[in-house]
């Protein structure tokens, strides 16, 4: 399906999406607000035309005013591509889990679980997986993680 | 003529002479004691020492080759290593068995010596129920596995002592079954009856085709009896760390390592002694000048050129085939050995009755 | 510690495989729940090499960032190398010269025959099989001594920069690859001899670990794990970067979806590879090696994604850019990772030795998962 055909198929499951154009990797992103994900991702999933069985990366930015999820999603079937952010609160942040929709976000959501802090609501498993068992403090992906004794700057 | 049987005669008369009968006896008995200890000293040496080079030749490397002429003196240098580590007692272990286990392992291996013939006459004990005794006391070396599996309280040797217990127990069949088969051609129990039978003719060419399969399936138990690869279930490194000797260091795990080259010896030599004549030189028919030149080399040659051939074929196994699991271990044993070696049974037993063999 | 993890009923017994276990490959931590022999629950935990590469980058410039991308995968640490500088290229709107491209194309399939021999022979002695690793070592030094002469390294190569390769072919390198090519024509044969084809190695593959085509691409598994099930998903064939739409290959995919099927796919695979090289070693273009770059890169605002194909699946990198010298944050999305996440899956109801066997066809390279 081209960028075009996507647009509009998305612009019907989500009317308040906002649709960026086309970037540097010709990929669609699709801003969402954060309570809408779960069941646009589940419409995403099974929409007979788009079809995205495949969550390929899922990660976190740390924007120092905000957190944004970014999930790279790809339709085996369609071969089509398309990209999704929701904006997070950075001291209260939550978002919906996908793990049973795509098994695959199950370790990456514990991935950015711990080195971000987001926590995903309804996530089968959520501890931690790469940190010492009873990591305190600060998540160290974000902006403002210091270590004053393993971090070394340039 | 220069033989070991000639040697044991003179140092018997010799003891007569000066001590008298009664204490000869007991010296005896010390010199037969030194000696095994003595010849299972060497063994682990040299066997450990082929293992690697077998193995090396194998993986196209060159194996040990810095102490001594082209690595020789290196499981010399190995056991001085493991003779002055600690030998360590993990904490939850139950002191008692954990450090007994080890020379149970070793002790049954020794015991296994008493009825094998060395060369021509010279035998510890010619016992009348030789092979019975070899499959009652080879049995006991499963409890020294056990031993050391529950009492090292690690989970790994648990698992391993366990999957050793039923692999023992199981293939203890076969072997039992594969071993009679030449009873009831011998009709004796016997060892030295055993050889004698084989003046003529090993009994793997004497035996038709049901001695072929009955060495076949004593090689596999008896690789299976011995803990080795493929079926090293009880170890399986890659599985089980090192299964029931995970926690064992120093000269214990020696022992045990020892104790698994001894019971190769051990099972090697048996299995020459009922398949391939002992110490029988090697004869075709009435090919008298042949079997002259066969004669003429000595016995004791014969028992360990046969033995040591053996052995390579179980290294050989060991460094080719990969690991079975331990249910495919046991089906194998109880779905196609067991059934196959009961009808050979009785394949033999029918052959034995009407003479067909030569 | 690990003792209240997971549900235990009485008589399940937890052992903890790793982080030192001759069958992780590295520092993997398998919490294992078996009932008998019987594995009730794997549950993997992570970090004991996680050097926080993500955040390490961010400090790092575009061309320096590169080096430390080596040392994820350490076994395609050409390919690692490859997709970071494919996605500041990407970034820098770079076109690299036709020579940079063929090396770098060479450099990779040399990079995953390497790879799936180190692969092979440690599958082999998972399994017990001590000999095969040998033998593919053979094979692997010569790559490596081949890479050595060009690259300077034998292991982290640190070989691609953006604009292309960091220095030129080294002139012995067109023999020595025909040697290599050479030496594995006569050795092939050995391996289906001394491995695929024997019975024991046949029975503990087949039909143990098995993954569905939906499983496979619902857990995010690509590569030979996932084309052993039957998902077409070859980056090279899909998404063809450099040169790989000019190159005649097949991608190997199999349907048996069992452990047995994804090592046909790897070793069917180093064939495919063999005849890339061989299609190109012929053909290296004239020129030049390298794309005249800036001393100092700077990436337009923005974000930038590239994805290759390593020995183990898709890799890909994720650069976000704020205009810096350096990137803003940067995500690489390892095929470990997410192929790992369907062991337990696969594991559960097998005997301990099919966790073996299929935690071994997983491919799993540890400082891939724990960057």
């Amino acid at each position: 399906m081209t960028n075009e055909e996507l647009k509009t198929g998305i612009s019907e499951l989500a009317a308040t999406a906002i649709i960026d154009e086309a970037d540097a990797n010709g990929w669609l992103t699709v801003n969402i607000e954060a309570t809408n994900w779960l069941s646009f991702a589940q419409s995403l999933r099974t929409d007979p035309a788009l079809q995205f069985n495949f969550l390929f990366c899922l990660t976190c930015v740390d924007w120092k005013t905000h957190l944004t999820m970014v999930y790279h999603l790809r339709s085996t079937i369609y071969k089509h591509e398309l990209v999704v952010k929701a904006k997070l609160d950075r001291n209260n942040s939550e978002i919906e889990s996908v793990a049973h929709i795509w098994r695959t976000a199950e370790f990456h959501e514990r991935e950015v679980y711990e080195l971000f802090g987001v926590n995903f609501m309804n996530h089968p498993d959520l501890r931690l997986l790469i940190l010492p068992d009873g990591w305190e403090g600060k998540k160290p992906l974000l902006k403002d993680f210091e270590d004053p004794i393993n971090m070394i700057r340039l | 003529m220069w033989s070991l049987s000639n040697i044991a005669a003179n140092i018997d008369l010799w003891l007569n002479e000066q001590v008298g009968a009664t204490w000869a006896v007991v010296l005896e008995m010390v010199i037969a004691g030194v000696a095994v200890i003595g010849l299972f000293a060497t063994l682990g040496l040299v066997l450990v020492i082929m293992e690697r080079k077998v193995s090396a030749w194998m993986q196209i490397r060159l194996g040990p080759n810095r102490v001594g002429p082209k690595g020789m003196f290196q499981s010399l240098a190995d056991t001085l290593k493991l003779l002055v580590k600690e030998g360590m007692t993990p904490g939850g272990a139950d002191k008692l068995l954990f450090n007994v286990a080890p020379f149970v392992a070793m002790i049954v291996a020794m015991l296994l010596l008493a009825p094998l013939a060395f060369a021509k006459d010279f035998q510890l004990w010619d016992l009348n129920i030789g092979v019975l005794y070899i499959s009652a006391v080879s049995s006991i070396s499963v409890i020294s596995i056990l031993m050391a599996g529950w009492a090292s309280n690690n989970k790994y040797s648990l698992l391993g002592a366990m999957r050793s217990g039923a692999q023992i127990v199981s293939y203890e069949l076969s072997a039992g079954l594969a071993v009679l088969a030449i009873v009831v051609l011998t009709g004796s129990l016997r060892i030295s009856d055993i050889i004698q039978a084989q003046e003529n003719g090993w009994w793997l060419f004497k035996g038709h085709i049901p001695a072929i399969i009955a060495f076949i399936i004593f090689i596999i138990a008896v690789t299976a009896e011995t803990n080795r690869a493929p079926f090293d279930m009880a170890e399986a490194e890659s599985e089980l760390t090192a299964g029931f000797h995970t926690e064992y260091s120093g000269m214990k795990f020696a022992l045990f390592f020892l104790a698994e080259y001894a019971n190769v010896f051990i099972v090697c030599a048996i299995g020459a002694t009922l398949f391939l004549g002992g110490w029988m030189p090697f004869h075709i028919g009435n090919w008298t000048a042949f079997n002259g030149v066969m004669d003429w080399i000595p016995s004791s040659i014969w028992f360990f050129g046969k033995t040591f051939a053996l052995i390579f074929l179980i290294m050989w196994f060991r460094w080719t085939f990969p690991r079975l699991r331990i249910d495919q271990l046991l089906n194998l044993e109880w779905k196609y050995l067991l059934p196959i070696s009961m009808f050979n049974l009785l394949l033999v037993t029918l052959i034995a009755i009407m003479g067909w063999h030569f | 510690m690990f003792e209240e993890v997971g549900t235990t009923t009485e008589g399940d017994l937890i052992i903890n495989m790793g982080p030192q276990h001759p069958a992780t490959h590295g520092v993997l931590h398998l919490v294992v729940t078996l009932n008998g022999e019987t594995i009730k629950n794997v549950e993997p935990h992570l970090g004991y090499i996680h050097r926080s590469i993500e955040k390490m980058c961010e400090s790092l410039t575009y061309r320096q960032f590169i080096y430390v991308t080596s040392r994820m995968d350490y076994l395609s640490a050409h390919i690692n190398n490859h997709a970071c500088a494919m996605c500041v290229e990407k970034g820098l709107q770079l076109e690299v010269p036709p020579r940079a491209q063929v090396i770098r194309v060479l450099m990779d399939e040399l990079t995953r025959i390497a790879s799936h021999e180190l692969w092979w022979g440690a599958m082999a002695m998972d399994l017990g099989a001590f000999t095969p690793f040998f033998h593919a070592f053979r094979e692997r030094e010569s790559i490596n001594d081949i890479m050595e002469e060009t690259c300077g390294a034998r292991l982290t190569m640190n070989y691609m920069v953006p604009g292309g390769v960091m220095h030129d072919l080294h002139p012995n390198f067109q023999r020595r690859v025909k040697d290599f090519l050479q030496l594995y024509k006569s050795k092939v044969h050995e391996y289906d001899e001394m491995v695929t084809g024997n019975v024991i190695f046949q029975n503990r593959m087949k039909g143990v670990g098995i993954i569905s085509a939906e499983d496979a691409i619902s857990y995010g598994c690509t590569g030979p794990v996932a084309r052993g099930s039957g998902v077409s998903c070859d980056v090279r064939k899909h998404y063809p970067y450099e040169i790989y739409d000019k190159l005649q290959f097949d991608e190997i995919l199999e349907t048996g979806c069992d452990s047995f099927a994804r090592y046909m796919v790897r070793v069917r695979e180093m064939n495919q590879s063999i005849s890339i090289i061989e299609q190109l070693i012929d053909n290296i273009p004239e020129g030049d090696f390298q794309a005249k770059t800036k001393a100092v890169l700077k990436l337009p605002k923005g974000e930038f994604y590239s994805k290759a194909e390593t020995a183990r699946g898709e890799l890909g990198v994720y650069i976000v850019s704020e205009g810096g010298t350096t990137p803003y944050r940067i995500k690489f999305r390892s095929p470990g990772f997410s192929n790992l996440s369907i062991l337990n899956r696969m594991a559960k109801g097998g005997k301990i030795g099919d966790l073996i066997a299929a935690m071994g066809t997983l491919d799993l390279v540890i400082p891939d998962i724990d960057r």
